[in-house]
């Protein structure tokens, strides 16, 4: 059975592991870590805590796996009313620079009759082959018939990587499909990579609630699955000299499990991943009525405002407006970063943005290590700054 | 009708304090509570069970003291609670634990809805549910914000979709995962603080469960972490100093210079 080792030659006592372990399933005792393996779940959470790399997990994992009979990188063409969704293009982007590493074709599936004429598009964005799903069950975008024609189809063809746009509609759809595959899936992968020697997907995701991150592989099972949040990869530049094919799959899944009864639209004004302007409040902000100074700032910038998570948790904004890993993925000109301390979740939130300005009175906020001009102040204090002197200038 | 809800223990501090000097994570004094967005879908089962008189049921997968956390969820109106625990069941993924409560539903008698909460505050995957309602053989609709009408036959709900929200009908049996906007769980009352205390809470075994242990824990789980570490500085920032009024006229002239700002 796997378990944590503490190997007590390199062990120093020095206790990193037992704050790190959020289940008391470490204590240090006679200067070496003990483990109660009662208590611990194997979250490894500890394993990166530890400055001597004395902790590691035991384990048998068998090694045979069936990866030489799966090729090629698939990803799947999310459609939004009737266009692809952005995050098509940014996942094809990344999937051919996966597919040039590996030697290998890169296939998008996409769902619907209305896909056909984009087939050039996607094949100019780096497609190299484009499979048009038909089936009377995709008339409308429910999880479940896409799922099932995904997953068979990805059985047949066994491709060794699919990606999937983390959405609203890609989170509910891909894990469906990997239980389907029994296969492995990493959620909001910020950073995707080959391995060269191994071929592996490096699939590196925020992890364990800290400020860390953690690189994740499926050693064993295929495809190996990962989805990515929309603006977090760079969009594919087309080219109108690539060519590629176009495949038809048709289909008959009978499906009525469930049905769609309405669609209610919501404004979106608080659509944050196009804005070329952010500005994004965190804790610093003090206190609820100061993220008017925020808004103001957005509007005199021709911006929109976003917010942190723990300002929604506090009930001081609405979830729609939440920068980060579990909210929007934002990549705008610029962003003006106040009184946000940059816990690795809100970073992933961040990344693909042009120039980070972060204004914090903490000078070892790590949301500096992001930042391009670091402003150690009371944001509060500068926001009204600034706004009084936009005024005066403005006048 | 027959209610599930799966819920999970996370540690007490969604953020997590960097030691400053050996930069790695600090958890000290951090407590072990109930996900979030479980306490919701906990309360929304005990509404159904009111309007319908629903049977419902907690089920957790976890260490031994996640029981205090089933208890709890019966000093808060749900019918009893199951414990999944075994050191077989440790370092699952989502896939590995999906499979292990969806054994842990058929060992219970099956369920004709499973909620879950949205997603846990630690792993923020969102997988169980998806993965869970796949092995159940069961429709799943995610981000649910309200349960509008429940029969024997069908739940009518509203879904959080892209840009807009979505009526849909779902037949039964069904899981689905809730958010937590506009959810308010309630406390436990006295009445429910002693049944929570005096409730036989089954604790299950692998061997108890019946399960593949080669689909469990560690060794079930497809997905492993080969390297955990911290991200790296870039370079290093332009600092603008001085008084508040000196930062903000340099904040000024660089927007002007970089155009967003005329």
């Amino acid at each position: 059975m796997p378990k944590l080792h503490i190997d007590s030659a390199l062990c120093s006592g020095c206790g990193l592991c037992q704050s790190a372990c959020a289940f008391g399933a470490i204590a240090v005792a006679g200067k070496r870590a003990v483990v109660a393996q009662s208590r611990c779940i194997l979250c490894q959470g500890c394993i990166g805590a530890c400055p001597r790399k004395a902790i590691a997990l035991e384990a048998e994992k068998p090694d045979s796996v069936d990866s030489v009979h799966h090729k090629g990188v698939w990803v799947f063409g999310e459609m939004k009313d009737g266009n692809p969704h952005p995050v098509t293009q940014e996942l094809l982007g990344k999937g051919r620079s996966l597919a040039d590493d590996l030697g290998c074709k890169l296939t998008v599936a996409v769902p619907g009759l209305d896909a056909a004429r984009y087939s050039k598009t996607l094949i100019q964005a780096g497609a190299d082959e484009v499979l048009l799903c038909e089936s009377p069950s995709l008339a409308q975008k429910l999880e479940e018939p896409f799922a099932e024609l995904l997953a068979r189809e990805i059985g047949e063809r066994r491709p060794e990587i699919v990606l999937i746009g983390a959405t609203p509609f890609g989170r509910s759809l891909a894990p469906r499909i990997a239980a389907k595959l029994n296969t492995g899936l990493t959620a909001d992968c910020t950073e995707l990579a080959v391995d060269p020697e191994t071929r592996l997907l490096l699939q590196t995701r925020p992890a364990f609630g800290g400020n860390l991150m953690a690189t994740i592989v499926t050693k064993n099972h295929r495809p190996q699955m990962a989805t990515v949040r929309p603006g977090v990869m760079a969009p594919a530049t087309l080219n109108s000299d690539r060519r590629g094919t176009v495949r038809h799959a048709e289909y008959d899944v009978a499906y009525s499990a469930v049905q769609l009864l309405q669609r209610i639209q919501e404004q979106t004004d608080s659509d944050l991943s196009a804005a070329q302007v952010v500005v994004c409040a965190g804790r610093g902000i003090g206190e609820k009525k100061n993220l008017r100074l925020v808004r103001q700032l957005a509007q005199a910038l021709g911006g929109t405002y976003g917010v942190t998570r723990p300002l929604v948790d506090l009930g001081w904004s609405d979830q729609s407006r939440q920068i980060g890993q579990t909210g929007w993925s934002v990549r705008p000109k610029l962003l003006i970063s106040c009184g946000v301390s940059g816990a690795v979740q809100h970073l992933a939130g961040i990344g693909g943005t042009e120039m980070v300005i972060a204004i914090n009175n903490n000078e070892n906020a790590p949301i500096f290590s992001a930042a391009h001009y670091r402003v150690v102040g009371d944001c509060v204090e500068i926001l009204e700054q600034m706004l009084l002197e936009l005024k005066a200038r403005h006048n | 009708m027959k209610i599930v809800v799966c819920v999970k223990q996370v540690p007490g501090t969604a953020r997590v304090p960097l030691d400053p000097v050996t930069h790695t994570i600090r958890r000290e004094g951090t407590r072990s509570v109930l996900n979030p967005f479980d306490s919701c879908a906990l309360e929304q089962a005990v509404q159904i069970a009111e309007r319908t008189g629903a049977k419902t049921l907690a089920l957790s997968m976890g260490i031994a003291d996640t029981e205090l956390l089933l208890r709890d969820a019966i000093s808060r109106g749900i019918d009893g609670g199951m414990l999944l625990s075994d050191r077989a069941f440790a370092g699952a993924d989502t896939l590995a634990t999906a499979y292990t409560l969806s054994m842990g539903i058929r060992r219970a008698g099956g369920a004709d809805l499973v909620l879950c909460g949205k997603m846990a505050v630690d792993g923020d995957t969102g997988q169980i549910g998806p993965e869970l309602a796949e092995f159940l053989g069961m429709a799943h609709v995610t981000q649910v914000t309200k349960i509008l009408a429940v029969t024997d036959k069908s739940v009518t709900v509203k879904r959080k979709a892209e840009g807009e929200s979505q009526l849909l009908q779902v037949r039964l049996p069904a899981l689905l995962t809730v958010v937590r906007e506009g959810c308010v769980p309630r406390l436990p009352s006295i009445r429910g603080i002693r049944a929570g205390e005096r409730a036989r809470v089954p604790v299950l075994d692998a061997n108890g469960l019946g399960v593949d242990t080669g689909r469990t824990g560690l060794a079930g789980s497809p997905t492993q972490v080969v390297r955990t570490f911290m991200p790296q500085r870039e370079s290093e920032a332009v600092s603008l100093g001085g008084s508040a009024q000196e930062q903000s006229t340099a904040l000024i002239s660089l927007l002007q210079e970089v155009g967003t700002y005329a």
